[in-house]
């Protein structure tokens, strides 16, 4: 059965990028705008796996996984956050929030890849 | 892989940020406090930089970049909103416009200008020290290549309680370190608590992984690079310094016998292994221990494979029926173990039991090693098919492309030998009827050349060979039409799909149109099964109309000793063989007058027919109050064989009845028991077919 991954991004373009790597992989996408629209998808629907951006109007990506983690369904679930931020206390913050992991942007549709098959199996 | 995108979707994106920015900035020169807005105006940026550098406008993304960063301290505070940042700020968001004109025809943005803006705004930071804050973060992931041959390192990885909740699943990390290379991973679960205490949302496993691979440490640590802070993680590089010590000092022991201070005897007593005194005496976990002697042991394995790389390899060759004559009489060898077993069992005397036990373990072993002599790959045997493929297709004016798997999956000679013809068989007939003509198949949507992929696994003391076509399938409707037509089936018989796909292998049956000389007189896939079932293997046939065939063959490792299951009836002794067996169930009383005297035993709601091996043999005696049915797979379906007692799994060697049994079709062969008994190995799908012949024999006459 394919697996579906929510990616969420104010950025119309990442989405696309981002989605069309993911159809091509053969996942089902969901996609949300921003952490504020992610909270308002995710009830009923089920996601093995999300892919936030961390700069984000309404809600920001640190908070949406602090959000997501309080959510019995999104206990154990992998979390990526996509980040341009190099700095370290960024980074941090998002693991300390329950992050799974991040992907530095820019990246390649392969590195993506890579790290959804590291987390999601 | 490659994913074509569209860049006009980010030139969009981006003159839409463009014209926002523009706003905010405006807006933000009447409220320079306004904390949203500068956010706003630093998200748009962010979001250009981002967007622009994953769809390759590096030019945009570089500048934004310079941009951000000193925006960036404006959001932080350091840095006073004032009229020249927004200046400069609006200049720039002209400059990232020009540069997107530039990219769809327009002309080409102005560098100067570009570094002057740069250059302003860096002169509104703050200076600290030294300007570059821009911390290169690709950590490079092509692993450094370690071009001296493979290394084993011991990875001890201890994650924290909490791991889960970052939604970290270690067992993929350990996968990960699998694909890597050769790894063997041993779990420290000594801190795993008791039942009742144990919650499961913490991670109480430790694990210690040794990895024979020719990648770096550096690899191997990236896996682990999103659970740097949630472990510990020590890599340590082995074979190199454990390699020097090639002369060892003497042990104690030795020296100790040497100057005769102590007795053999003796020594051997104080002698229990290291790790059993370290564990009895507390000083270290057993699971520890355990993780050391698979460290010792890996490396002395990669020892020896260097060393072995470095010997020809020697090969003696031995007349096949010396061979036999080895497996038969290790076989010999096994019952009369069992023999020995059951006589110090009953004798209960410590030192025949101790003897009797080590016999146990070297006849084990002395069986296992015979069985691997004969063991040949079979891969030889898929070579020979890629020919037959490339000739037929030719022939039938088709494309196929035949690809294999497991080639070097090993299997009994005597096995492999038999299994050419009945391969052979198969393979044509997925060419001649599967495969259909590349015009037929440019008309379903399908890649003009057709695949037939050959395949071979392990699977407990079995091998699953498959042959796996993209044809047109089979259609089972035509398969009953066709054997009704032929009178091997009757006409009100309800046959499930799986049970229609197994009529292909019925005697005299060919659903082809018309007869070509490669297949379609319905000869070759009854030999098949002929052959298969003499092999003790069994068929299950898989099928989509319009999508394909796969036809697996289960067979097992080796024809001299079999896994099976005894059973008792009245005084004597049967074997089923174990692959086949499903589960056992009790008949009582209550289930016959349930179905009506008809032999049938209810399953958690499916109903199983079931032969009773007393009265298919007719054999003496009553029948216990309750039977005990053994339920199997026979050619896919499963059936029941209703026994007296069911004794348990039995290491059966197997011995030919001989030619001076009549009628003995329905057993594949006879063990001898612990005891000096003779057991009947029953072969079931034969049985199956007599009674089901009997009754159609009987019914029809009625």
């Amino acid at each position: 059965m394919a697996k579906t991954i929510m990616t969420v991004d104010d950025s119309s373009s990442v989405r696309q990028m981002v989605g069309l790597t993911l159809k091509g992989e053969g996942y089902q996408v969901v996609e949300a705008v921003d952490g504020k629209d992610a909270l308002g998808k995710v009830s009923g629907a089920t996601i093995d796996m999300v892919i936030t951006d961390l700069n984000m109007p309404n809600m920001d990506g640190i908070t949406l996984i602090r959000e997501l983690r309080k959510l019995p369904a999104f206990k154990f679930t992998p979390i990526v956050m996509l980040t341009t931020e190099s700095q370290a206390e960024r980074k941090q913050e998002g693991k300390d929030a329950g992050a799974t992991g991040w992907i530095v942007k820019p990246f390649k549709p392969e590195q993506l890849i890579g790290v959804i098959k590291k987390v999601l199996g | 892989m490659a994913v074509e995108i569209d860049t006009s979707a980010f030139t969009e994106e981006a003159y839409e940020l463009l014209s926002e920015l523009e706003d905010s900035l405006l807006e933000l020169e009447e409220r320079p406090t306004d904390v949203e807005l500068i956010s706003r105006v630093f998200r748009a940026m962010h979001t250009i930089k981002g967007s622009g550098a994953m769809f390759g406008f590096d030019e945009v993304a570089k500048f934004t970049h310079e941009v951000e960063t000193v925006f960036d301290m404006a959001r932080s505070g350091s840095l006073p909103v004032t009229k020249a940042l927004i200046d400069l700020t609006l200049a720039a968001r002209d400059q990232i416009r020009s540069i997107l004109d530039a990219s769809r025809g327009g002309p080409p943005a102005n560098q100067d200008n570009a570094n002057r803006i740069i250059a302003g705004l860096r002169a509104l930071a703050p200076q600290k020290g030294g300007g570059a804050a821009v911390a290169a973060e690709s950590k490079a992931s092509a692993p450094k290549a370690d071009v001296e041959g493979p290394h084993v390192y011991r990875v001890r990885f201890e994650p924290r309680p909490e791991i889960f909740s970052s939604g970290t699943n270690p067992l993929l990390l350990l996968n990960e370190l699998r694909d890597m290379g050769q790894c063997r991973v041993v779990a420290l679960t000594n801190a795993l608590p008791s039942l009742e205490d144990l919650d499961p949302e913490r991670c109480y496993t430790q694990w210690e992984i040794f990895l024979t691979t020719s990648q770096g440490e550096n690899a191997i640590r990236d896996v682990f690079i999103f659970v740097e802070d949630d472990c510990t993680l020590n890599v340590r590089l082995l074979d190199r310094d454990e390699i020097q010590e090639e002369a060892e000092p003497k042990k104690l022991g030795e020296i100790l016998l040497e100057r005769g201070d102590i007795t053999e005897d003796a020594l051997g007593k104080a002698l229990t292994p290291l790790g059993d005194r370290l564990v009895s005496s507390g000083v270290v976990p057993a699971d520890k221990v355990r993780a050391a002697l698979t460290e010792q042991r890996v490396v002395q394995e990669q020892k020896q494979q260097q060393s072995k790389a470095a010997e020809v390899d020697a090969v003696v060759r031995v007349p096949s029926t010396k061979l036999d004559k080895l497996v038969n009489l290790v076989g010999e060898l096994v019952t009369v173990q069992a023999r020995l077993n059951q006589i110090s069992g009953r004798l209960n005397n410590q030192n025949l039991q101790l003897v009797a036990e080590e016999i146990e373990r070297l006849t084990a072993e002395l069986r296992d090693n015979t069985m691997s002599i004969r063991m040949l790959a079979i891969g030889s045997t898929f070579n020979k098919f890629k020919r037959l493929v490339r000739d037929l297709s030719t022939e039938l004016g088709k494309q196929i492309e035949l690809t294999t798997a497991g080639a070097d999956t090993e299997l009994d000679k005597t096995v492999i030998d038999q299994l050419n013809d009945p391969l052979v068989h198969i393979i044509r007939n997925s060419i001649d009827h599967g495969i259909e003509k590349p015009d037929v198949r440019a008309l379903t949507g399908k890649p003009l050349v057709g695949q037939i992929h050959l395949s071979a696994v392990h699977s407990g003391t079995s091998v699953l060979i498959q042959v796996k076509d993209d044809g047109k399938g089979l259609d089972p409707q035509l398969l009953r039409r066709k054997a009704v037509e032929k009178g091997l089936l009757s006409p009100d018989a309800v046959l499930s799909d799986s049970e229609a796909f197994m009529l292909i292998f019925g005697a005299g049956f060919s659903t082809a149109e018309k007869i070509t000389n490669v297949s379609g007189r319905g000869v070759g896939m009854d030999v098949v099964r002929k052959s298969i079932e003499s092999l003790r293997g069994t068929i299950d046939v898989q099928s989509a109309l319009g999508l394909g065939t796969t036809i697996t063959l289960k067979l097992p490792l080796t024809l001299a000793i079999i896994e099976g299951l005894l059973v008792g009836v009245n005084h004597d002794f049967f074997v089923l063989p174990l692959a086949a067996v499903e589960e056992c169930v009790e008949l009582s009383p209550k289930d016959i007058a349930n179905s009506h005297g008809r032999r049938i035993v209810n399953v958690r709601g499916e109903i199983v027919p079931f032969i009773r091996i007393r009265e298919r043999f007719a054999m003496e005696g009553e029948r216990p109050v309750i039977e005990q049915i053994v339920i199997a797979n026979v050619d896919g379906r499963r059936v029941g064989f209703g026994v007296d007692t069911v004794i348990g799994q039995h290491q059966t060697v197997i011995k030919n009845l001989g030619d001076s049994f009549q009628y003995s079709d329905e057993f594949s062969g006879a063990t001898i028991l612990g005891d000096g008994t003779v057991a009947l190995l029953l072969d079931l799908a034969r049985m199956v077919r007599y009674v089901e012949m009997q009754e159609t024999k009987e019914t029809g006459g009625a």
